[in-house]
């Protein structure tokens, strides 16, 4: 029982620490099927979790600070616009220069509003998301098996949390049942096939990027309004990118995104719950090498064991009409 | 004569200094296939874009249906009725039929309805014209025929009256291109318009009812079809009498040069492409390999100049193995006397992004002609690429130019010109004049007979027929990765036909 508890555990961590990369891997989703190519992801949420953890620490709402990620990750999304669909810049170019400039600017702005050393104030109560408790969790609790997968695996999550997962249907929804995602996805394939269908390719391209930036600002908001009660320096600690090698391990779909999130969340979870216990067999393993397990997998999978995985065609191309 | 569909009157482009089109006038009329005719570059696919909507004219008019129409978007020649076939389809390769049909003209936010809607239409437009296609197919698992027919499609759906063709038949197998002629007659006795761009005489013979000329921007006659001669057409174009079919001598085949024996390969997803396959080529002599795209020419191109392993059989150059193993590199090919001018020149015989000088030493630069020490001498290269642009008259004549920016025809003769001037024992061209205008054919076929009258020995290999009879020899037949049959230059084009089709083996299989 103690392992099935221990399970339970881990699986929650899983789904908790695959949340953010989950979002960041939709926002990915949308903006490279429309074809750009979207680096810059870390740096959007990373603004993202600045701005909703300073603007409720200020205001003093949750809620206001959420708007204020999306609106600045946005925001963000539509400098990588403006760089690369209308000046058709080089979309990597631009999107290493917008994590630049939030890894810069957050600390900047951080330490001269709030003078905690880039830090924001500590969140209190109501200034953050809380769990929310689903009907029944507690009732069922003692009950073997499904009482604590219902009240510990599925309940007690924050809204973000379930928002993730109930956005993995309606990315799907939205990219093969609308009008927006068939367009979307013809002009990451062929923008030419959309120009001359009498559909402008570059406002479709800002409508791709719009729905990166919310997605990208509700991945910042978790990590500094739920996963952790305020912002600190580099918080995104990589997941921007991490949340591109599962969007390539995914083949650009969304529930395959998924699967590949919730992988990489499941190891990080396993580095931290097994940090220090010995392993069967191997032995005791040092923390250094669980912690990067995560990094080490994203190398084999990207190096060729995800089999073909063809990327949108027009993906990082810049759109000119001929001549 | 019949009211006019679309006038253009005055109609003026320019990009930055060149002058695509200048001062054009043109009325087609209703019903009719119009041919419009004229080298690349001549700006026939300008014309046309503008009236799509795609560039918009400097200055001009232009009235469709007799009323003027201000065309900015492609949705405004859309909304007039206007529909076009790039040349290049523009259509998503990884989606369906359907799915590419509604692009753009879907009925509202959700697809259901509009892929229904689309479902009944394409069926009654499959009745109609005889334009059938499987509406759940993907596009890149389809034929290039039945690709154009989804553009095609594309156009009616849209309620196009006036449809517009860019280069249709560049991309087709002579069946596909008469079955495409047939498609287009229909649509005319439905009483629609059809404007039919290409650089192919022969079907702006064989199906239009009027033709215009353009030449170097400027629209210099039209002409009611019937009354045309494609000698006349030919020398509007060019501006000076062309000739359509090389003259030249008979063959003194020497000895063999090139001996292919028992050759078999494989493509890259292990179908066998090349089926045991034995020829030999002689000096003095052009042989011809004729066939529908796509039966094994490609294939046995690319075995022989050592780009592509072979699985077994022998070939040899002046009696010595060539080793087909992959261990045959085309630079050792090359040294031992076997040119070769790829089929696509765009992607394996130049480099786009390189200066003309660059590409004309392209795989020749280990020669110590180029070199200074373990220096490239530039000085030694320029002259060489002078010489050779002054010999096969590349324009425009600067060697510094970026390859890009040449016309087809022009980087065929930069190909050509690199190939040729090393005066190899083997020269092998695939389809040496995809793509290059009437001109510049007649250049380079006079270039080809000229190597076969030095004594070396030619393989040509094209889909173009008139150019297979033309200039062979002797003409191979290849279908299905077999040789079908061996026919002298006197064959006929129908014969020959049947024998791409495969049919003579067919019949002697039952």
């Amino acid at each position: 029982m103690d392992i099935f508890i221990a399970i339970v555990q881990i699986l929650d961590s899983t789904i908790r620490l695959s949340v953010p990369l989950l979002l960041a891997c939709l926002a990915g989703l949308f903006s490279e099927r429309a074809g750009v190519f979207d680096i810059g992801l870390e740096g959007k949420m990373l603004v993202g979790a600045f701005a909703g953890a300073a603007a409720a620490s200020v205001m003093h709402s949750a809620l206001l600070g959420l708007g204020m990620a999306i609106l600045i990750s946005v925001a963000f999304a539509m400098i990588h616009g403006f760089a690369s669909i209308t000046h058709r810049g080089n979309q990597i170019v631009s999107g290493v220069a917008i994590n630049f400039i939030a890894a810069g600017s957050t600390i900047i702005l951080g330490q001269a509003w709030f003078s905690q050393g880039g830090r924001t104030p500590a969140l209190q109560p109501g200034e953050r998301f809380e769990g929310i408790i689903l009907p029944g969790a507690n009732a069922v609790r003692e009950v073997p098996i499904l009482g604590p997968i219902y009240s510990e695996l599925l309940s007690g999550h924050s809204i973000l949390v379930y928002f993730a997962f109930a956005m993995v249907p309606f990315a799907w929804w939205v990219l093969f049942r609308t009008r927006f995602g068939l367009r979307l996805r013809a002009v990451g394939e062929n923008p030419a096939a959309v120009d001359t269908a009498g559909i402008s390719v570059a406002w479709l391209r800002y409508r791709a990027l719009i729905c990166t930036g919310v997605l990208t600002g509700v991945a910042g908001a978790y990590l500094s309004m739920v996963q952790n009660g305020g912002f600190v320096k580099d918080m995104t600690a990589g997941k921007g990118y991490i949340a591109l090698a599962a969007l390539i391990f995914a083949k650009w779909k969304p529930v395959n995104a998924m699967f590949a999130c919730l992988l990489f969340g499941f190891l990080d979870a396993a580095a931290i719950r097994l940090q220090g216990s010995p392993l069967p067999i191997v032995g005791k393993v040092p923390v250094q090498f669980m912690q990067a397990m995560p990094y080490v997998l994203t190398v084999i999978l990207l190096a060729g064991f995800i089999g073909k995985a063809i990327p949108p065609r027009a993906g990082g191309v810049p759109y000119v009409k001929e001549r | 004569m019949a009211q006019a569909a679309i006038e253009l009157i005055g109609i003026n482009k320019s990009f930055g200094a060149v002058r695509a089109n200048r001062d054009i006038n043109l009325e087609i009329a209703r019903g009719t296939i119009h041919g419009i005719v004229g080298e690349n570059g001549a700006g026939k696919s300008t014309l046309m874009s503008i009236l799509y909507g795609f560039y918009q004219a400097d200055s001009g008019e232009i009235r469709v249906g007799g009323k003027p129409a201000s065309i900015k978007t492609s949705n405004d020649a859309i909304a007039l009725g206007i529909g076009m076939v790039h040349q290049h389809f523009m259509l998503v390769d990884n989606f369906t039929v359907l799915e590419n049909i509604i692009l753009g003209a879907e009925s509202d936010a959700l697809l259901k309805k509009s892929i229904a809607k689309a479902r009944s239409e394409l069926e009654r437009l499959e009745r109609e014209y005889g334009l059938e296609v499987d509406p759940d197919a993907i596009i890149e698992e389809l034929p290039v025929g039945l690709q154009q027919r989804v553009e095609i499609l594309k156009a009616l759906y849209r309620g196009a009256e006036i449809l517009i063709l860019d280069e249709p038949t560049g991309v087709l197998t002579p069946a596909e291109a008469d079955h495409l002629f047939r498609i287009l007659k229909q649509l005319k006795e439905q009483g629609k318009t059809v404007v039919l761009i290409t650089h192919k005489l022969r079907e702006i013979m064989a199906i239009t009812d009027n033709v215009s000329v353009m030449r170097q921007g400027t629209m210099v006659a039209t002409r009611e079809t019937k009354k045309t001669t494609v000698e006349e057409l030919a020398e509007l174009m060019v501006g000076r009498r062309v000739l359509l079919r090389v003259e030249k001598g008979e063959a003194e085949a020497g000895n063999v040069k090139l001996a292919v024996k028992n050759l078999t390969v494989k493509d890259s997803r292990g179908v066998t492409m090349v089926d045991d396959i034995s020829f030999d080529i002689k000096a003095g002599e052009i042989v011809g390999i004729a066939g529908v795209a796509g039966n094994g020419q490609s294939e046995l191109l690319e075995a022989i100049s050592g780009i592509r392993r072979a699985v077994s059989g022998s070939v040899m150059l002046d009696g010595k193995p060539i080793d087909l193993t992959g261990a045959a590199d085309p630079g050792e090919l090359r040294d031992r006397g076997l040119a070769h001018v790829p089929e696509d020149r765009h992607h394996v015989g130049l480099v786009l992004a390189f200066e003309e000088n660059e590409n004309s030493i392209l795989g020749y630069h280990h020669d110590p002609r180029y070199l200074k020490g373990p220096f490239l001498n530039i000085d030694a290269i320029m002259a060489d690429a002078k010489d050779k642009i002054e010999k096969y008259d590349i324009r425009p004549g600067n060697p510094r130019l970026k390859t890009a920016n040449f016309s087809g025809g022009n980087q065929q003769k930069i190909v050509l010109a690199r190939e040729m001037e090393q005066d190899p024992g083997v020269l092998i061209v695939g389809q040496p004049t995809r793509g290059v205008d009437v001109g510049a054919i007649e250049f380079i076929h006079k270039r080809l007979i000229a190597m076969r009258d030095q004594g070396k020995a030619v393989l040509v290999v094209s889909v173009e027929l008139d150019e297979i009879r033309s200039l062979s020899d002797r003409i191979l037949v290849m279908f299905a990765g077999r040789i079908v049959g061996e026919r002298g230059p006197e064959a006929t084009e129908g014969e020959l036909g049947l024998l791409m089709a495969g049919v003579e083996r067919q019949e002697a299989a039952e």
